[in-house]
This record gives structure tokens, sequence and C-alpha cells, in this order.
């Protein structure tokens, strides 16, 4: 009580030493327009306690040697972790021979139109021994499918790979629109996945929730919060429904958030998301396991804030902002490179990105203490406003009947859309500045994007692959196992194993797709704006 | 003014059948003035075929994905379809999004469907001041039914009534319409009701209700009843229902001589307008007028004439049939 | 009384980032504009179609999947062969300065790269129908 009469004094000391003057000609808000007071002091934290609120973030968050451990594993050269980004037809369930692949097959990551294309890709690799990650969501079953399949077929039984999908359809809905089917099916195949894996590939991570595109979609950073982790929920609460235990599934969920501009507000962010999910799980999920009330996140800087103007900053940003996701406890990180934004960043840049990590781990000591900024009171602040900001939208979700009817109703893609306006507008007008683009500009500078040359031979050359699959295979076992896909699609089974049968005999992904469009029909975003 | 485009060629164009000519005469009407009277002379004999359709209902109720998939039913029967879709004009800036081709993308690549987005603009009420003159393009265009769906706040349901041959309410289950709907007068206007959204868990009881409301109306006898139906625009279910029901209201509307009496009524009110609405840019364009109003006022002004008298003096200047300075306000 | 400005705002291919297309759509509305929004995943075909139904004075297409030398011509291609070529067709995207030479000369009116002030655009646009001041 002293402590928190003293501060008001000095407060009331600061506000009459500037006579009602600001300090700066500037608003003070951070990134996502939220206000934030020049001085914080017990009175912002008043009401909370430590131990019974917080608790010690090792007790259920991972150590900071977990931390650690991971960061070195992850910059020994040896690596052991394979990534996988797909092209657009891919992501999108059409073949490289079908007609809206034209002029995109093979540009933003790697073609699998079938196993052979799966095999092709891990050739000569022990699947038993690396885990990998794939970044695909809406056709997420069949492309797990195909890399089964492509073990199975090296005789590596599946509880012996491991690895991530994304697999987050709920965040394509809301703002990374690539989706193929309407959101009861896609959550059915999810939950699918979920039941699968539990059975038969316990070390798979089944869902990867993403953050990280609703942020880049223009999105503030409580509304990256709340709808990540209400989409988590909802995953929860999908899998329950299916008649899942919440532990068997929980443990394998995990997080990917985004390292924007705003250093305190991002670390608050994690924070917050921390809390929340493990209250949740524990209060409304019944989750016994402490493994389930982990919430395990990678971070990736935002490749939104880089700027074409002056790229040689986007460096100086990128480490800001990776720090702020240190601070805030990230499993692992992704820095970006400083020319991310125009091309496939150079060699030089990646090699920046890396060493930026590599000196936030080495040089700066902030890893060797977990949750550093614990217990200041602007910290502790910004995050409780953050949880009760969260908590809000929870219930606004709550009132649309959830998740999926919020999205029907256009509720998240509204949001984010309004926020990406106003913070274009704040930006133009100057109200935030962003150096190089709206303050301290170099005049006349000349921005250099580089000509990304593409191979055309590589769309030719895929299409002729997925031909020769289909003229190579048995074409009457590919038919009867699609037919079988169509009959379980309509009924309740399990979704998976027929999936991996119709992967075994090379149906192609198009084709799996093309089969369950048929009963699942496709989605159209319902409103904008 | 010398014309802004070539009138008489895109008129030759647009009777070939090409649709850039048809749009292009659209943003004619769109502007008004000389041309679009031109536009309008030209093509009256072609109109009177097409039969049209009003979609009105609350923001949200699905009006543009319903239209898109009743227009695909109906090109299944071969009719060519024209879709008029309003959006509200900001009041602020002028401007306006227009978003409803978002959920007709199904309709982009058939050439029998002509989709045509169009701010409200001047207009109050929730429809373009140009509905009627777009619709009758579009008719003359060769257009066999003409969808058109109204931004769905404001008084475009009593407005739609006039330029439709059966006027469609679109409602859903959520947040009690059919309340609003008997407050915002749609009970009176609308021919068929459809209770969109069907899979909704309160859809059976809130068609019900309307059902119930619909009971209550006074209909003379051999009138319409105004009919119910439910539909899923988004799961595709109940469509066949509701075209069903729109050729039903035709049909009644034809047997009863509804169809020719309506034409004349909408005929004559046009005429109506179009009369006011020259009246009124003859009377802005007076420099006659504009002369001794300004020279009056200091006598209004002062109190010594009282704006009525000072009317019904200019009464006796300004008659129908006299020049009165340029015909057209520009 | 001056006629209407109509835009067209087009996001063609299979990707699906719309932020800076519903950024420009919006503030082009918000300086005065009619602007016509067709979503996501449109092909050359569904453009073309839209922009000449609507008759809008102007599309723009927002790019940044790197297909712009493909999209770009076929959009054109399409306008002309359906008597539309009046229309002027500018974008937007991470476009490298060799192709933006290259979509100049084919008549793409304008290209603006990543952080475009929007009233930039809308000044470019409005300069480019005189005859609606």
């Amino acid at each position: 009580m002293t402590d928190s009469k003293r501060f008001d004094e000095a407060e009331k000391g600061y506000r009459e030493a500037l006579g009602g003057e600001t300090i700066r000609d500037v608003e003070f808000t951070t990134v996502s327009g939220e206000a934030v007071d020049p001085l914080y002091g017990p009175r912002h934290t008043a009401g909370l306690d430590y131990l019974e609120d917080l608790g010690f973030p090792f007790a259920g968050f991972g150590t900071a040697a977990d931390t650690n451990r991971r960061y070195h594993y992850l910059l020994e050269h040896g690596q052991t972790g394979l990534s996988v980004a797909f092209d657009m037809p891919t992501i999108m369930g059409y073949d490289s021979d079908h007609k809206r692949s034209e002029g995109e097959v093979g540009r933003c990551g790697v073609a699998i139109d079938s196993l052979k294309d799966m095999e092709t890709l891990f050739d000569g690799i022990d699947l038993s021994k690396i885990t990998t990650s794939m970044t695909i969501n809406a056709p997420a079953s069949i492309l797990l499918s195909f890399y089964l399949a492509a073990g199975e077929k090296k005789g590596i039984p599946f509880d012996r790979m491991g690895g991530t999908i994304q697999n987050d359809i709920l965040k394509e809905y809301i703002a990374q629109k690539s989706w193929i089917f309407p959101p009861e099916p896609s959550m059915r195949i999810i939950t699918d996945i979920l039941a699968f894996c539990s059975d038969h590939v316990p070390k798979w991570n089944t869902i990867s929730i993403s953050g990280y595109h609703i942020r880049e979609a223009g999105s503030t950073a409580v509304q990256e919060l709340a709808f990540t982790l209400a989409d988590g929920f909802a995953y929860v609460e999908a899998g329950m429904a299916a008649g899942l235990d919440v532990d068997a599934f929980a443990p394998r969920l995990s997080f990917f958030f985004n390292a924007h501009l705003d250093f305190f507000e991002e670390i608050a962010k994690y924070r917050a998301a921390r809390r929340i999910w493990a209250r949740r799980m524990k209060e409304k999920y019944g989750a016994k396991d402490e493994r389930s009330l982990l919430l395990r996140f990678h971070t990736q800087t935002a490749g939104c804030t880089l700027t074409a103007q002056q790229p040689e900053n986007n460096i100086v940003r990128t480490a800001f902002q990776a720090l702020s996701a240190v601070l805030g406890g990230t499993q692992s990180l992704h820095t970006n490179s400083m020319d991310e934004t125009l091309a496939l960043p150079s060699e030089k840049a990646v090699m920046i990105a890396l060493r930026t990590q590599q000196m936030i781990a080495e040089e700066t000591g902030v890893i060797n203490t977990a949750d550093p900024l614990a217990g200041s009171w602007f910290i502790e602040a910004k995050t409780r406003e953050m949880e009760e900001k969260a908590e809000d939208y929870f219930r606004r979700i709550d009132d649309f009947g959830g998740v999926v009817k919020a999205i029907e109703q256009g509720f998240f893609q509204k949001e984010i859309g309004r926020a990406a306006y106003t913070y274009q507008k704040a930006v133009e007008a100057g109200k935030k500045i962003i150096v190089g683009l709206n303050a301290y500009e170099i005049e006349g500078e000349k921005i250099d994007i580089p000509l990304l040359k593409i191979d055309p031979q590589v769309e030719s050359h895929q299409k002729e692959n997925v031909r020769k699959v289909r003229e190579n295979r048995d074409n009457d076992k590919a038919a009867r196992e699609l037919a079988r896909l169509a009959t379980a699609a309509a009924g309740d089974d399990n979704l998976i194993p027929v999936i991996l049968d119709c992967a075994r005999c090379y149906c192609t992904e198009g084709e799996i797709i093309g089969e369950l469009k048929k009963i699942f029909g496709e989605y159209r975003e319902p409103l904008f704006l | 003014m010398s014309s802004r485009y070539d009138i008489e060629g895109l008129l030759a164009r647009f009777l070939e059948g090409q649709t850039a000519a048809a749009a292009r005469l659209i943003t004619v009407l769109e502007n008004g003035g000389e041309d679009a009277e031109k536009v309008l002379d030209a093509i009256f004999s072609r109109t009177g075929n097409a039969y049209r359709v009003g979609f009105t209902g609350p923001p949200g109720a699905g009006k543009s994905s319903l239209v898109s998939r009743l227009a695909r039913r109906f090109r299944s029967e071969d009719a060519k379809i024209g879709i008029i879709a309003i959006d509200p004009t900001s009041p602020f800036s002028g401007g306006a999004l227009l978003g409803d081709r978002i959920r007709m993308q199904s309709l982009f690549e058939d050439p029998g469907v002509f989709v045509r987005s169009l701010a409200s603009r001047g207009s109050l009420g929730g429809i373009s001041n140009c509905t009627d003159e777009v619709c009758d393009l579009m008719d003359a265009f060769g257009k066999d039914m003409i969808l058109i769906e109204t931004v769905g706040v404001g008084q475009s349901e009593l407005e739609i009534a006039e330029k439709a041959h059966t006027v469609v309410v679109i409602l859903v289950p959520e947040s009690g319409d059919g309340i609003q709907a008997m407050k915002a007068g749609l009970m009176e206007i609308g021919d068929i009701f459809v209770m969109n959204k069907s899979d909704h868990s309160d859809a059976e009881v809130a068609a019900m209700e309307i059902e119930d409301s619909i009971k209550l109306k006074q209909v003379p006898e051999g009138g319409w009843r105004p009919l119910v139906v439910m539909t899923s625009a988004k799961e595709d279910r109940g469509i066949g229902d509701l075209a069903g029901l729109i050729r039903k209201h035709r049909e009644y509307l034809e047997d009863n001589d509804l169809m020719r009496r309506k034409r004349k009524k909408i005929l004559l009110s046009r005429v109506r307008n179009a009369l006011m609405d020259r009246m009124e840019r003859r009377l802005r364009g007076s420099e006659e007028v504009k002369r001794i109003v300004s020279g009056r006022m200091e006598e209004v002004y002062a109190g010594r004439l009282s704006p009525y008298r000072l009317v019904r003096e200019l009464d006796g200047i300004v008659t129908i049939g006299r020049s009165a300075g340029p015909t057209h306000g520009e | 009384m001056a006629r209407m400005i109509r835009v067209l705002v087009a996001k063609p291919g299979l990707d699906g980032h719309d932020r800076g297309a519903k950024v420009v759509a919006n503030a082009l509305k918000d300086a005065g504009m009619e602007v016509i929004y067709t979503g996501l995943h449109q092909t050359p075909e569904m453009i073309a179609e839209s922009a000449v139904q609507e008759d809008v004075d102007i599309v723009g297409l927002s790019i940044l999947s790197g297909a712009h030398m493909t999209m770009f011509p076929r959009v054109m291609e399409l306008l002309k062969e359906k008597g539309a070529e009046h229309i002027v067709v500018f974008g937007g995207g991470i476009i490298p300065a060799e192709d933006v030479c290259r979509l100049e000369e084919m008549g793409v009116a304008r290209i603006f790269g990543p952080g475009t002030d929007t009233g930039d655009i809308a000044s470019f646009i409005k300069g480019s129908f005189p005859d609606t001041e």
C-alpha cells in the first residue's frame, strides 16, 4: 500500500511538472492502437498475486534450459528437421495439370501431386531419423498420407515417423484464405487426423495453431492473440466432441505467433497467451496431463513490417522483433531476411538473419533467464490488459455460437479488415512512424526488386509427371479406392485410412480432393469488409 | 454540350448483342441527361418482355448468394438472366464499395448472365434512381428475367414494390427478423417470404411466425396471399421451391390480367416522374425565373411578400409549352 | 453532373493475400470512386468479363505471387477481345523493375510497388480521367 501511495504521488508530480504538455508530439499508443501510459507502477498491477495468478513460468512452460537446448539444436548445422513449403496449386488442392494451376506450378514451393512426388522428395532420406514440417492446411490429410505412405514403402512404421503439419484451417477462413471445403467438413477432417495420429502416429504434431497469418493480414496484437486461441479452443472442443480424451491430443498441439513492431506489446501478448491457454485447458476442458497445459510456440518476425525502402533497416527491425519473441518465451524462432518482402532472400541476407538469432542466443545473455520481465509493472499490466481484451473477444465469439459461426458471419474478416485499414491510414497520416517509409526517407531512393527467374520447364515437367502417374498405375484400383472415399466421406468413418489407401495406389491430390468436394462442397467467402 | 459517348454507335453494337456496348449504355443511363433519354427512346419499343423480381431483406440475410443460386437455376431452364445488385453510396465521400459479385463468382463465365453493380448514388432509398432504366436496358438486351437485389435498408423495400413484378423478402432466423419485417412494412410488400439459412435450428419456428402473421393479413377474395419457403443458399436447398413460387406468382399475375395492369401503372408513373424531372430541370435552368426571384427576395426578406405569393406570380410566367431557357440542366 | 469513376479491384491467382487489395478498395471508395471488388482467386477470364459488364474505367490487379507476366497480358488480351480495350489497366505488388518496364511497354498504365501511399493511387486514377472532375 505504501508503495502504491508513493507511486501515485510521484505520478502526480510528474504530470504537474509537465503542466499538461505531452512529452512528445505523438500518440502514446501501441502499434495496435492500444493506449500506453507514460508511467506504470504498483497501481497498474493492483490485485495481482504473483504466485496465485501467474506462478513461476518454468513450472509449466518449459525451462530456460529447454529453450536454450532447443536453440542449440536449431542452430547446429547438422539439421535433423526438414521443412516443406508447397506451391499454390498443391495448397489449394489442384493437380499441376489443372487449368487453375497455370503459371503457379512450383513457384512458391514444391509441387506434390501424388505419392510419387513425395517419394522423389525424400529419396535417400531415412524418415525415421528426421522430423518433417509441412506448411499445409486444407489438404493436410492428403499430404500427411502421402508422407506416411512414402515411409511405409521403405518399411518404416507410422509410429516411428515424426513431424508437423500446420493443419490450421480456421485461420485460413479468417486470414490466409487458402481454403477448399466449408468449415464443418474441414473440422471433421481435422478431428479424423487428431484421432488417427493419436492412435497410429503419436510423434506427429497435428495442428500448428497460427496467429502469424492473422497478424500479417492486418490484425492488431489483441486480435492475433484472441483469434488464435479461440481457434485452438475450437480444435480442442471438436476433438472432445469426437470422443477423444483431451490429454490424448492436446500435447501434440502447438502454436505459431507473429513478432511485430511494438516491443512490449508483443512480449505481453506471448505471456497472456500462455496464461489463457493453461488456465482454460485445466479449468474448462479438464486437462490432467501437464503437457496439455503447455503452450508451445514458434515465432516468426513480421514479414508485413519489412520495408522495400532502405532494406538494410529490416535487419535491425527483425532483431528487435526476434528479441521480443525470446523475452516472451518462444520455443523456436524464424527471423526474416531483410529482402524477403521483395523476392526469395539472397544468401547473404539469410546468413544475417541467422546470425541475428545467434547473437541473441550467444551474446546477449537474454536466454539465460526464463520470463525475465516478469514483475515489471508495465509488462504485468499490459499482459493483464491483453488477457482481458482477449476474454472480451471470446465472449463475442461465443455470442455468435463459436468460431465457425463467427467465420460464416464474416466477423473475424471484418475485424481484421478494419484494423488493417485503420493502420494504413495512421501510417499515411504520419501518426505511426515507419522509418524509411513515411519518415527519414532517402530522397529519390530507387527500390530495387530483383528479378526472380523461374524455369518455365518446371511446370511442363510436372505436368508430364502427373500424366505418367495416371498412365502407370492400376487405374481400376484407383477408381475403386476413390469411390470408397466418397462413401466414407458421406458417412462417419475416419477418413484417414481411406485417404491412405488412395495414396498407396497413386491417386493424385486433385482426384482425392475432387471426390471430397462432391460430398463436402466448396467454400465461398460469405462477407467482406 | 456535346455528348461524351457515341450513342448511335453504341446502340448499333447493343442491337448486335455486344455486352460491352450494353454495359456502356447502362453507364449512360446512370449519368442521366439528354444522352440517357436518347437511349431510352431508342430501346423503348423493345422493352416489356422481361420478368422483374426484386429481392430485399436485412443486410447479411444472404441475398447475393440466394440470387446467385436462383440465377443458376433459371439458367438451367435456359432463361437469360440480368442481375442488378445495388450497394449504398457513402454519404461522406460519394464513393461506394460494390462487393456483391464476390458471392456470384459461379456466374462470371456464363455469357447468359449479365451482372451489374449499381451504387445507390443520390437515392435516399436502398435502390438506385435509375433502376427502372437499367431494367429496361437489360430487357431490351433480351434478358428474360431480371433479378434486382436491393441494399436492404431504408426505403428500398417500398420502392422495389413499384419496380418489380414479384417481390421476394429474404429473412434469417437470427435476431428476430420476423418482427423487424413487420415493423419495416415488409409484410405489406412481400409476395414471397424466404426463411434463408434453413439449417439454423430456429429456422422452422421463425418461418412459422411469418406464416402466422400472413394469415392475419387482409387479402381480398381471389387475391394473392404471400407464400413462405425455407431455403439454404449455403447448402443449395429449397432453391427449386423458391423458383417454383416465383413462377406461381407470375402465373397468378398473368391469369388475373395483373401483368398488363401493372405495366400500365408503372408506365403512367414513369411518365409522371419524367415530366416532373423535366419541369424541375426547366425551372432550375430558367434565367427569367432566377432573375425574378432574386429581384424580389428583398421583399420576402423584409416580410412584405410571402413566398407563396411570389410563387403564384411566377406561376403565370412559367407554363408548359413555353420555352423557358435551356431544357437541360447542364 | 460529373460522372463517377468506376474501378474494378481484382485479386487474381491462387494465393489469398488480399490485405493490399482490400485496403486499396477502401481507400478508393473514400476518395469518392465506385469500386467493384470481386474477391479472391479470380481467373483472367472472370476479371475481364466483370470489367466489361461493370463498364469500369480502370482495372487494378493485385499480384504478389510472381504470376504478373502471365496475368496482365492475359487480362488485356481478353479485354481487347471483348471490345473493351479502352479500359485502363494498372497494378500493384512486388514486381521487379525489368518486368515493370516490359508491362508498361505492353500498355499497363502504372505499377505501384510496396509501401505506396493509397493517396497516390487515387490521384493517379483521378488524373487519368480528367473528364470526371
